[in-house]
Parts: C-alpha cells; structure tokens; sequence
C-alpha cells in the first residue's frame, strides 16, 4: 500500500470502559515520518493525547468530534510508539509505527583506506548509511551508486541498499595519485579522497663511478611495478663486501634516485637493496 | 565450538532490563559477503548492544539523558536526549520491562568501522504522567542498530524500530 499520504492503514481503536463508545478516535497504523496527518475523532469533550516512544514523546489536548491534526515536522522519529488517550479517568492505549521517509537527505559514508598502494586488488572500500531527512535510517532498498576516479579513469558501481547500507569494494589505480570516491543515493551525493601512492620499489640496479679514492654509486629511478616513482624518503640500502669487512648505508631516495660514496677498494664488491627487492651486484677492481 | 561456547556464554549472563528479566536468542551472523564475523567480535558486539538497552530505559525510566552517553554517539545519542527532554517538559516517564531479544548481526563493514545487527524484541511499554500510570501496551518490534568501536567497547550510532522489512 502507497504511503503518498501520511495516512496509510487507518485502524479504530477500541474504546474502553469509561469512554463511550460514540467517542472514538482511528488511529493510523503507519504514518511517514515528519509527515502531517490527521486523526478522526467523534464524541464530544476534551482528552489529552500522548504519543510516547524511544524516539519521541508528544502530547496534544484534544477536542473529541474533531479531527487532530499533527502538523509536518512534529512526528518525525522513526519507530514504534505507544499511543494513549486520556479523557478523566478513563484512557485507552495502542501502537502508532512511524517509518522513514523513503527520500535520502543524508549519506554516511565510510571509505577506506584513506592512503594504500596503487594496483591493490579490492583495496578500497566503501560503506553507505543512508538517511531522510529527520536523521532516520532509511531500510527500504534503494539504489546507491559508487564512482572512483582516479589517474586510470572511471569505475562505477550501483548496489542495492540492505536495512540502510550498500557497501562495495574496488581496486586501486595503476598510476598514483589522488582518487575520488562519490558514493550517490539520489539527489544526494558525498565525495571522498583516497590518496594512490607508489607501492614498493619494483626492480633496482646500480652504477658506479670512481671519483678520487671514493666509488660514486647511484640507483637508476627506483620505480614500483607499475612504474611509478616510489616516494623521497623510501630507503636504499648499499652494502660493501671487501674481504671480511661489510659496510652498509640507508640512504633515502631523492628525486627518485639513491646515491652515496662508498670507499674505492680493489676487489669489493657493491649490492643495493630495498624491502624485499634485491638489486644488481658490482665488483670493483681486477683482484 | 570456540563459538557456540561464547553465545552460551552471552546467554547465561543476567539480561537486566528495567526491574524486570528478559530472554534472548541470538543467530549466527548472515552479513552477505561482507566482511566475516569472529565469534569475540559477535559476543563483545551483542553484549554492549544489550547494555545500551539497559541505559536507554534507565535514561527513560528516570529521565536522565546523562546515563545514555556511555552507549550511544551520534544520531542514536542526540535522538535519545531529545527524548528524555521532551519527556521532562511533559511530565512523562517511560518504563520498558519484560524484553525478549531476538538478535542476528546483518553487516559487518569490510574496514571494520561499522557494524549493523536487528533485534526483533517484544516489550511492555508503561506511560506516567506525574509519577502515575495513564497506559501500558505490549509492543513488539524489529529495531535496526548500527554500532561503531569505540575507544574500550561498541557504540551504538543508529537505533531505530523499523517493522517496514
């Protein structure tokens, strides 16, 4: 049944002892949140009426024989009330379910994580709750659509809301970058940035250079496996193999490189390495 | 095992509510494809979502808004405060008793920020204007609730009666 109206399935309460039956009230059974709606009433005198429930609490002074008009924006919580009608002595009680507006207002949305790795498989995910107007979970289904654009294009997705959230996952893009997330609901949108960084570095190799009794070594661009430069600051470790003596430097990379001076000796031998990647080897000198 | 055990150890914990004790049945989680539940989380979840019950109707019984914020952030805190205040404004008290708790957690986000579980629950709800009885009705109802971690426990963000599923 359409809930165009705030009235949806009108129920007539039974009156109790004390109350006479010519003084009635038909209560709905379900009513749209925030939405006005009015309640038929007939006998004559005044009664108080109190809608009561987790979400809310309201109490009208009412005139038995006319209608009771709850005005749009007084009744907008979500839930199930408990409805009582007091007239004297005498009340009478019943339930009152008011349900969200099927119109999304409001997106929460949890995208995560807000850094990761480019080419990460199903590396980036998201969750939307979404909400009317007045803050209610909207659990009818309703189509929610979600776009990462980021240096590789554009995907996107459309999932069905479940009791209030759509969720999805998606992979990082090959290039770094800045990715936008927009998670969609309607008229309703709300955007995320997920930065792409490099992963780790991919392959190394190094050369080397005399320069007076020091040997310059140097990376070529240390790049990860999708070519991308990997950030300042990754470290390169070069390791000096000259008999029984090893020697070994960190050096951060700059500008995409990592160099250092390394002492000239016949017969070493030089390697990089960095995280789990292993570079080339060099031998300096004829011993 | 390591799972059934736990439940069974939810169960048997003393289910307060109000003045009254209530029972409680728990389904395993059916989260659709996302992210798995471990029976620790399913426990720690299930537990302090019964504890935020409890706070509501000491928060209703006694109209103090104050008892809800161990329990409750966002949306679920601010609708409860209001609640309580209107219930000040008017007189009114709120006492919730007998619940019998049917509980399955639904979603569990893939990031683990979020989780989401609906309890079908029966109550007696009893209205007093000044301290006496105008009415009490037997209500059943499927809340949804959406709970996020907090800093020691799980918060419940969203609670909401919602028998439209």
């Amino acid at each position: 049944m359409r809930l165009g109206s705030a009235i949806v399935l009108m129920g007539t309460l039974i009156v109790a002892s004390g109350i006479s039956r010519a003084q009635n009230i038909q209560l709905p059974q379900k009513v749209e949140a925030g939405k006005a709606f009015s309640i038929p009433t007939s006998g004559s005198g005044s009664a108080t009426l109190y809608v009561v429930g987790p979400g809310q609490a309201i109490k009208r002074e009412v005139s038995l024989g006319t209608p009771v008009s709850i005005p749009s924006g007084v009744l907008y919580a979500a839930g199930e009330y408990v409805v009582v009608l007091v007239k004297g002595s005498s009340r009478r009680t019943s339930t009152l379910q008011v349900v969200a507006q099927n119109q999304p207002d409001k997106l929460a949305f949890l995208a995560a994580p807000s850094r990761l790795p480019v080419d990460q498989q199903q590396g980036i995910s998201g969750t939307v709750y979404v909400f009317d107007v007045y803050r209610n979970l909207i659990t009818a289904p309703l189509p929610i659509s979600f776009q990462l654009t980021d240096g590789s294009g554009s995907k996107q997705q459309t999932v069905t809301s479940s009791n209030g959230v759509a969720w999805t996952s998606m992979n990082s893009s090959g290039k770094e970058g800045n990715a936008t997330f927009v998670a969609s609901a309607g008229s309703v949108s709300i955007r995320r940035v997920i930065d792409e960084v490099p992963g780790e570095p991919c392959s190394l190799s190094i050369s080397a250079h005399p320069a007076g009794k020091v040997l310059h070594l140097q990376t070529a661009p240390v790049v990860d496996c999708t070519g991308n430069p990997v950030p300042d600051g990754t470290i390169v470790t070069f390791t000096e193999k000259a008999g029984d003596s090893i020697s070994t430097v960190d050096v951060p990379v700059k500008k995409g490189i990592a160099s250092i001076d390394m002492p000239a000796v016949n017969g070493a031998t030089f390697s990089v390495a960095s995280g789990t990647m292993i570079g080339n080897e060099i031998r300096w000198g004829g011993r | 095992m390591k799972h059934l055990w736990s439940i069974a150890l939810l169960l048997s914990a003393p289910l307060a509510f109000g003045a009254s004790a209530g029972s409680m049945q728990v389904t395993p989680p059916n989260v659709h494809g996302s992210r798995p539940v471990e029976p620790s989380t399913e426990s720690a979840v299930i537990r302090d979502y019964l504890q935020s019950w409890e706070a509501l109707q000491s928060a209703l019984s006694h109209n103090d808004a104050q008892l809800l914020s161990r329990d409750f952030v966002g949306t679920a805190l601010t609708t409860f405060t209001h609640t309580v205040q209107d219930q000040q404004k008017l007189g009114l008290r709120t006492v919730y008793s007998n619940p019998s708790h049917h509980i399955q957690i639904i979603f569990y986000s893939p990031n683990g920020l979020s989780i989401q579980l609906v309890d079908t629950i029966s109550y007696r709800e009893e209205v007093l204007q000044d301290g006496k009885s105008i009415g009490s009705k037997e209500v059943q109802v499927r809340y949804t609730a959406v709970l996020t971690p907090g800093a020691t426990r799980w918060m419940v963000r969203v609670l909401q009666g919602d028998s439209a599923q």
